[in-house]
């Protein structure tokens, strides 16, 4: 059995052809800074970050409807503290809230009962963004909305679907050579997800596990497969994801949520890439449906070639510039999860 | 009894409020002569420093306010080689406030005051229209033990000592505030009894600072640009409890970034190193301490990962804010 050691001086020494793998969840990209995992392996091995940021991919028309109803009398807006600085074409929540807004930041979209039990006079609006790891949790909010009868909390979706933008990239971006699959929606999709992406493309989906050693195997295992000519699914995180995902938390998926089109920021519009809620269930929809979606990205913002793996962050002009942490122009640089924001912090 | 407006007023409630809790709580010669200002008797040069304390709530497990309160600015006194001497405290009282529950403070004011050597020799009151809630604000007087000991004064060979594990306060403050059930306390204490260990000890020290707002990165890298140095530390010499692993994966926090009120680090002679080492350990409150890292010559800060790759460590930008994912 091959040793970590063993693996680190194989992918440190690695001299063949320039290799280029997209990580597509942004705990991973973290984790790889994290553990220097760069310093570890061959200049020739390169880590591109995907679009697996949902704060990212959230168009700024969804921001300015967050920012609307904020502002509507007897409304408040209810959502987790990554969105708060994102800025839409009309400023982003904090903005908002300067502006006498209404927004409140929860930890858990279930805190949201709390508060709208307590003021029955005001219309709670959640803002449900994520990818299939969060969506189920909002099956589980609509669940507790029933049971309680409760008609002053509402959703306004962007709730993504990461495979169609995995199809996406591998029609468009044809300089990938492979992909370490996202774990924690890997966990609730499971690892056959990526079977027919993996076949159709002729690429490596690796899933993995956060750590850095899971790290490290993975880019070996892909390195193994690459020069095997082999394109194969492999789980390397056995311990949360199985072949077929977690039924459980699919089933509260499909009972409120059907996919739809959907407008992926920086992207545009990608087929059957979002879930929305059915129709069943429209009277819990604080107007998703209704938005127009557009391309606004900031001027100069190269988010789009970042997400796309096209360019590093540091290539984008802005980078470091008028682009920090501290004063995001673009969505990447906002979250804890988004891909310049995570070189920001890290460079150096 | 909820305390109202008329409390602030200066007259008769006022005065009631200042016997029935500061006085009986705070009780000292100096403050009890209720003189204009507080006349003090201090040697030498002096430290001097102040802050004020919001925190919401005012208890949780392992403090309240006015524990943070005390423990905030002695231990700024300290960080500076100075004796904590004397506090004054300032009350901002919002309308409905409980007066018990300000007692209860007062006490744990006055228990920490003891604990860390110093009398709350001066105050003030003030009630405003709110809802209840309690602001304190801590200035303090230390006597200086030992020059020099500063953040610019960090020096190539020297070695960083942190007193103990990270992230408790940060965690045991969220905990309370998302009704997380754990056993994760702060780690809020007075540190000046650490500190005269180090210098009992005859440990040169070149540079203290108490870990709090913006965590052990934010500090480290403070350390840097002021002294003109890398700072250069191990991952796998960081100490955290296994509890607060667990609370920082599953919100997405780090560690490095989580407020403490009750650690330090220590800039010390390389070849002191362990001897500060051993000092700081024979104290309760640096029973965990480690040696972290080293200053090299450069800029910035450099952590070795427990895989022996290398990244930087950059300051904390905004609020460790969970994440959606």
């Amino acid at each position: 059995m091959v040793t970590l050691e063993q693996i680190v001086k194989e992918l440190k020494e690695y001299d063949g052809e320039e290799i280029k793998i997209m990580e597509v969840c942004g705990t991973h990209t973290s984790s790889i800074f994290k553990n220097g995992i760069r310093s570890l392996i061959s200049p020739k091995i390169k880590l591109i970050s995907g679009p697996g940021c949902p704060v990212c991919v959230t168009p700024s028309v969804y921001v300015d409807k967050l920012v609307e109803l904020s502002l509507k009398p007897s409304h408040c807006v209810l959502t987790f503290g990554d969105m708060m600085k994102v800025k839409g074409n009309q400023g982003s929540l904090t903005e908002a809230v300067a502006k006498g807004g209404r927004v409140r930041v929860l930890y858990s979209p279930l805190d949201s009962l709390t508060a709208a039990q307590e003021d029955p006079d005001t219309q709670y609006v959640f803002a449900a963004v994520g990818f299939e790891t969060t969506t189920p949790i909002y099956g589980l909010l609509l669940d507790e909305i029933l049971k309680k009868n409760l008609s002053n909390l509402k959703l306004l979706t962007s709730l993504k679907t990461i495979t169609p933008a995995l199809e996406y990239i591998c029609e468009n971006e044809k300089g990938i050579d492979a992909f370490i699959a996202p774990g924690h929606v890997s966990v609730i999709i499971g690892s056959q997800s990526y079977e027919a992406l993996a076949e159709k493309y002729g690429k490596p989906f690796v899933v993995a596990g956060f750590g850095g050693e899971h790290i490290l195997a993975a880019i070996y295992e892909i390195l193994l497969q690459l020069r095997d000519g082999r394109h194969q699914v492999k789980n390397m995180y056995v311990s949360a994801v199985s072949q077929e995902g977690n039924p459980q938390a699919l089933s509260v998926i499909n009972q409120y949520f059907e996919t739809k089109e959907d407008f992926w920021r920086g992207i545009g519009v990608i087929p059957q890439s979002s879930l929305g809620l059915k129709s069943a269930y429209q009277q819990f929809d604080a107007g998703s449906s209704f938005i127009e979606y557009r391309e606004e990205l900031p001027k100069g913002c190269r988010c789009t070639d970042v997400i796309l793996g096209r360019i590093t962050p540091v290539e984008c002009p802005l980078f470091g510039g008028s682009c920090t942490p501290l004063n995001a122009v673009g969505p990447c640089m906002v979250s804890t999860e988004g891909v310049c924001g995570i070189w920001y912090k890290n460079r150096g | 009894m909820k305390i109202d407006l008329s409390y602030g007023s200066g007259g008769k409630q006022t005065s009631s409020l200042i016997n029935d809790i500061f006085l009986k709580h705070f009780d000292n010669p100096v403050l009890n002569r209720l003189e204009d200002a507080a006349v003090l008797d201090v040697q030498g040069r002096i430290a001097y420093t102040t802050d004020s304390f919001v925190v919401t709530p005012l208890f949780f497990k392992g403090g309240n306010i006015g524990k943070l309160a005390v423990c905030g600015t002695v231990n700024d006194l300290a960080m500076m080689g100075a004796r904590p001497r004397y506090l004054t405290a300032g009350f901002i009282l919002e309308a409905g406030a409980d007066s018990q529950v300000l007692e209860q403070i007062a006490q744990t004011m006055r228990e920490t005051a003891d604990e860390a050597g110093v009398q709350i020799v001066a105050g003030d009151t003030k009630v405003v229209e709110g809802s209840g809630n309690i602001y304190i604000n801590t200035s303090g007087v230390g006597e200086i033990l030992k020059e020099g000991i500063s953040i610019a004064n960090c020096q190539e060979g020297d070695c960083i000592l942190l007193s103990g594990n990270l992230g408790e306060h940060h965690a045991a403050i969220m905990s309370e505030r998302m009704g997380i059930e754990n056993n994760i306390a702060s780690d809020c204490a007075p540190l000046f009894s650490l500190v005269e260990g180090l210098l009992e000890a005859g440990i040169d020290v070149h540079c203290m600072r108490d870990v709090t707002r913006g965590g052990l990165g934010t500090v480290l890298n403070e350390v840097a640009d002021s002294s003109a140095c890398q700072v250069e530390i191990r991952e796998t010499s960081l100490p955290v409890s296994k509890e607060i692993q667990g609370f920082c994966s599953i919100l997405g926090l780090d560690p490095l970034y989580m407020a403490n009120e009750g650690k330090m680090i220590a800039v010390v002679p390389g070849e002191q190193a362990e001897q500060a080492l051993a000092a700081m350990q024979r104290n309760p409150y640096g029973a965990y301490a480690q040696i972290i890292g080293r200053i090299e010559k450069g800029a910035g800060v450099r952590m070795i990962t427990a895989l022996g790759g290398s990244r930087a460590v950059d300051i904390l930008y905004g609020e460790g804010l969970p994440r959606i994912c």
